[in-house]
């Protein structure tokens, strides 16, 4: 359409490249937090993912008769391939990660017609369809700073390729339930939370690593908002209704319920709030909107995780709401300039 | 000065204002060209009427052309000389098209007409007779639109509080109005007097951009022991959007879709004012107007005064020349100005900047828009650019009006900040004309479909009353009874006959008598 050369004649320097690579950039902090608790499984995964997210969406913008080159220098394949890869428990098959990971962005992005026309949030399409097709390998979490994540590559690589365990080595005494996982099993056989190890306590997620796993998400996340490469209104929004909702419960029955804190420091909370719900091509885009999709996202969390089917749900809840995402755009638009108040 | 509040306006952008490039020499003196094209639609509105014809010999100031309509201009010799040519040229226009205009060989003497009779007692004289001076002056609005400021200012009785001289200039690289207000602030403020004569105003603000320092002064001078306000408003693109401009200065808000008049506001541009003190003051034309020449291209960048018609490439050469290659010309600034093919065209009533520019961004090829959402942070309309160009695109034009695609301004702020490269102003005014075509057309089988069914029923009607009229002769036949001898049949060959008989006898008679 623009043979014509339409003003304005001047543009800022930014581009689709440079936003995702800031993001990149920004979750840094959170993988080496990530490889600092559960070791080089971390960076097989992300490995595994990127290779494959870049060669399905080469192979398939080749069939689609475009021109892949731009498509896959965007970095958003790489993007949606790390953030998939950061969701996943590490050492787990390599294939089932390569699976997902193709399936993110084969029929998460690309069928819809690429960057730009994905409905859903392609990572947590490919985590969903990991979690339903393989529920056991995605609830093996290997135990933080164990002889699991001790390994050394060529180990962790043999292990998540191959299968093949090192020596003396037993899968089951390497892996565990993630404190989310484990509390809310203990919760809904009725325990209360006091007699629970781990307990949910602050102490608890400091002690066992996970919580600074989630300050890493949250730093990096705090740098986009200053940077200005995202907006504040779905991370701040999805954290509140986060804390409200939970809150609410926790203050009904702290013994029944994990507090607020819990929520927002464990699982994927933090990684969900400011690197997965506010993929903008899927999320809602009027400022009103935003906030609401943001705390819906909030509130599904805390509900699944309570009463649902999974130990965490920011991967279904982020899925439930970018279908509801243009129905909330259409009855969010702003007040024109000279409109009715 | 007055210490007021400045109530900002949503969005906008902080640009690089080029500025001091062309601020550097004082604005140049006419240059007079061999011959002058000059474009008869110049104005929004009907194009105006020719009422010279080739070969006439006209006089500087002298009427060309007459304003077809209400809204439309008059046009005047910029010089004297010959009419050499009433056709179809290129000239500065988006569309790249040719259009009507006259083309004047130059006498060289620059001898003017008999201008008509300064209206020195203003003051005192019916503002209708003003707006009529006005009129026949073909003065229009500089500040972007040319809009015929006569009927700008025929407020038709709707009370103006405030007239707002706008001197904001907030698109980088021009300085055509800044130089005016360092050099002519007296005419500035005395055409501000006799518009506000005109549409009755209380008061007079004028917003100006802080970046102009020179011109505030300038103005400050000007203004004394008159109850004029000059407001400084931050620079920030586009501070001087009128709707912009109006909230920065009142905090009030146009309507959307509405007028400035609506809210009792009324926007002139400052170079709109120095015409107007001209027409009225001295009963000159609009013949000539203050164009900035400007960009990396060019070797001496300045502002200039120019003849209404005369060739962009002449006035650059005769003033300025290049410095580099010059890789694409600008007519307007970078952020709304349009380029032009080339340079062989005329400088019309509202060519306030010619941009010659040797560094240009490569073209970039637009990636799909990923709803980062940078548009929406910058429009200063509060519309949501993203979902805008999305409808624009998928030809969904009645979601496009639901989104208030005609509150645009077509300022640009979303193109520049869109990291997908999409030229998205060319989507919403694609999408604008497309919405007006249909809106032409849908009148237009309006109208046909209005013809036909009057046709029909015409028809109908015809019919109608043909079966009627037989109806009632036959009815009329039939009532009749039928006497014997008064076929008419009959009646009419037995008189044909006698006739013949008669015919036959007389000339019996006749050859008896030879």
């Amino acid at each position: 359409m623009s043979s014509m050369i339409s003003s304005p004649h001047q543009h800022d320097s930014n581009s689709v490249q440079s936003i995702m690579a800031t993001v990149l950039l920004a979750l840094l902090p959170g993988i080496a937090a990530l490889v600092w608790l559960l070791g080089n499984g971390v960076l097989i995964n992300l490995g595994i993912a990127i290779v494959s997210a870049l060669l399905s969406e080469w192979v398939f913008l080749r069939f689609r008769g475009r021109n892949p080159v731009t498509a896959v220098t965007d970095l958003s394949a790489v993007l949606t391939a790390v953030l998939l890869a950061l969701a996943l428990p590490p050492l787990m098959p390599a294939w089932q990660v390569a699976l997902g990971t193709i399936f993110a962005i084969v029929v998460g992005k690309q069928l819809f017609g690429g960057i730009g026309n994905n409905p859903f949030n392609p990572a947590m399409l490919g985590y969903a369809l990991l979690l339903i097709s393989f529920p056991a390998s995605m609830s093996q979490w290997i135990q933080p700073q164990s002889a699991a994540s001790n390994l050394d590559f060529s180990q962790a690589w043999q292990l998540a390729v191959d299968g093949v365990l090192p020596a003396a080595m037993a899968w089951d005494s390497m892996t565990g339930a993630t404190p989310l996982s484990e509390v809310r099993e203990g919760l809904l056989q009725h325990s209360m939370l006091s007699e629970l190890h781990p307990d949910g306590s602050w102490s608890n997620l400091t002690s066992s690593g996970w919580a600074w796993v989630s300050l890493a998400y949250l730093a990096g996340g705090a740098f986009l908002i200053l940077k200005g490469i995202m907006s504040w209104r779905i991370p701040l929004s999805l954290l509140a209704s986060v804390t409200i909702v939970s809150g609410l419960l926790w203050l009904i029955d702290s013994n029944q319920f994990a507090s607020p804190l819990f929520h927002l420091f464990s699982g994927a909370v933090m990684l969900g709030a400011f690197f997965i719900a506010t993929d903008p091509v899927s999320a809602s885009t009027t400022p009103k909107g935003q906030l609401i999709f943001g705390a819906l996202i909030g509130f599904f969390i805390v509900i699944i995780r309570t009463w649902g089917g999974y130990p965490d749900a920011v991967a279904f809840s982020v899925l439930l709401l970018n279908m509801a995402a243009p129905t909330i755009d259409y009855y969010t638009q702003p007040r024109v300039f000279g409109g009715e108040r | 000065m007055a210490n007021v509040s400045i109530h900002d306006f949503h969005g906008g952008l902080i640009l690089d204002d080029h500025k001091a490039l062309s601020t550097q020499h004082p604005i140049a003196p006419v240059y007079l060209p061999k011959t002058l094209v000059v474009p008869l639609q110049q104005h929004i509105g009907q194009i105006a009427d020719p009422c010279v014809k080739v070969g006439d010999h006209v006089l500087k100031g002298q009427l060309i052309a007459k304003a077809s309509e209400y809204v439309s201009a008059n046009i005047h010799a910029p010089s004297s000389g010959t009419i050499t040519a009433i056709d179809e040229q290129p000239i500065a226009h988006p569309s790249g098209l040719n259009a009507l205009c006259i083309s004047i060989t130059c006498d060289g003497n620059d001898k003017w007409t008999n201008l008509p009779d300064s209206i020195l007692d203003w003051e005192s004289t019916e503002p209708q007779l003003i707006r009529d001076r006005l009129r026949q002056s073909g003065i229009v609005g500089l500040g972007g639109a040319v809009f015929p400021t006569a009927v700008k200012t025929n407020t038709q009785n709707k009370p103006v509080n405030t007239l707002i001289l706008n001197a904001s200039e907030c698109e980088p690289y021009i300085t055509c109005d800044d130089m005016l207000m360092r050099t002519d602030p007296e005419k500035i403020v005395t055409g501000a007097k006799i518009l506000q004569h005109i549409v009755g105003a209380k008061k007079i603000l004028i917003g100006i951009e802080e970046n102009k320092p020179q011109a505030i002064e300038a103005l400050n001078h000007a203004i004394n022991n008159t109850d004029i306000e000059i407001i400084v408003v931050p620079n920030k693109y586009p501070s001087g959007g009128e709707k912009q401009l109006i909230h920065l200065l009142t905090g009030i808000e146009v309507p959307s879709q509405g007028l400035p008049l609506d809210v009792g506001i009324l926007c002139q541009n400052v170079g709109t004012c120095v015409a107007v003190a001209e027409a009225v003051l001295e009963g000159k034309p609009f013949i000539d107007r203050i164009v900035t020449l400007t960009g990396d291209a060019l070797a001496k960048p300045q502002n200039v005064r120019a003849l209404i018609g005369t060739s962009i490439h002449e006035l650059i050469e005769h003033h300025s020349g290049f410095a580099k290659a010059c890789q694409r010309t600008l007519m307007g600034g970078p952020m709304m100005g349009f380029s032009l093919p080339d340079i062989d065209r005329p400088i019309a009533k509202g060519s306030n900047c010619v941009l010659s520019l040797h560094e240009v961004e490569p073209t970039q090829e637009p990636q799909p828009c990923i709803r980062c959402g940078e548009c929406v942070k910058v429009c200063p309309a509060l519309l949501l650019p993203q979902q805008l160009y999305w409808y624009a695109k998928s030809h969904n034009f009645d979601q496009a009006q639901d989104h208030h695609l005609f509150d645009c301004i077509e300022c640009g702020c979303c193109a520049h900040v869109c990291p997908s490269k999409i030229p998205l102003v060319q989507y919403y005014r694609f999408a604008k004309t497309e919405i007006w075509a249909s809106e032409r057309e849908k009148q237009q089988s309006d109208l046909a479909r209005r013809r036909h069914e009057f046709r029909d029923a015409r028809l109908a009607r015809l019919e109608a009353e043909r079966k009627a009229r037989l109806r009632k002769k036959k009815e009329v036949l039939e009532n009749k009874p039928k006497a014997k001898g008064d076929d008419p049949k009959k009646a009419a060959i037995e008189a044909a006959m006698k006739r013949v008989a008669a015919k036959k006898a007389a000339q019996a008679a006749e050859e008896k008598s030879s």
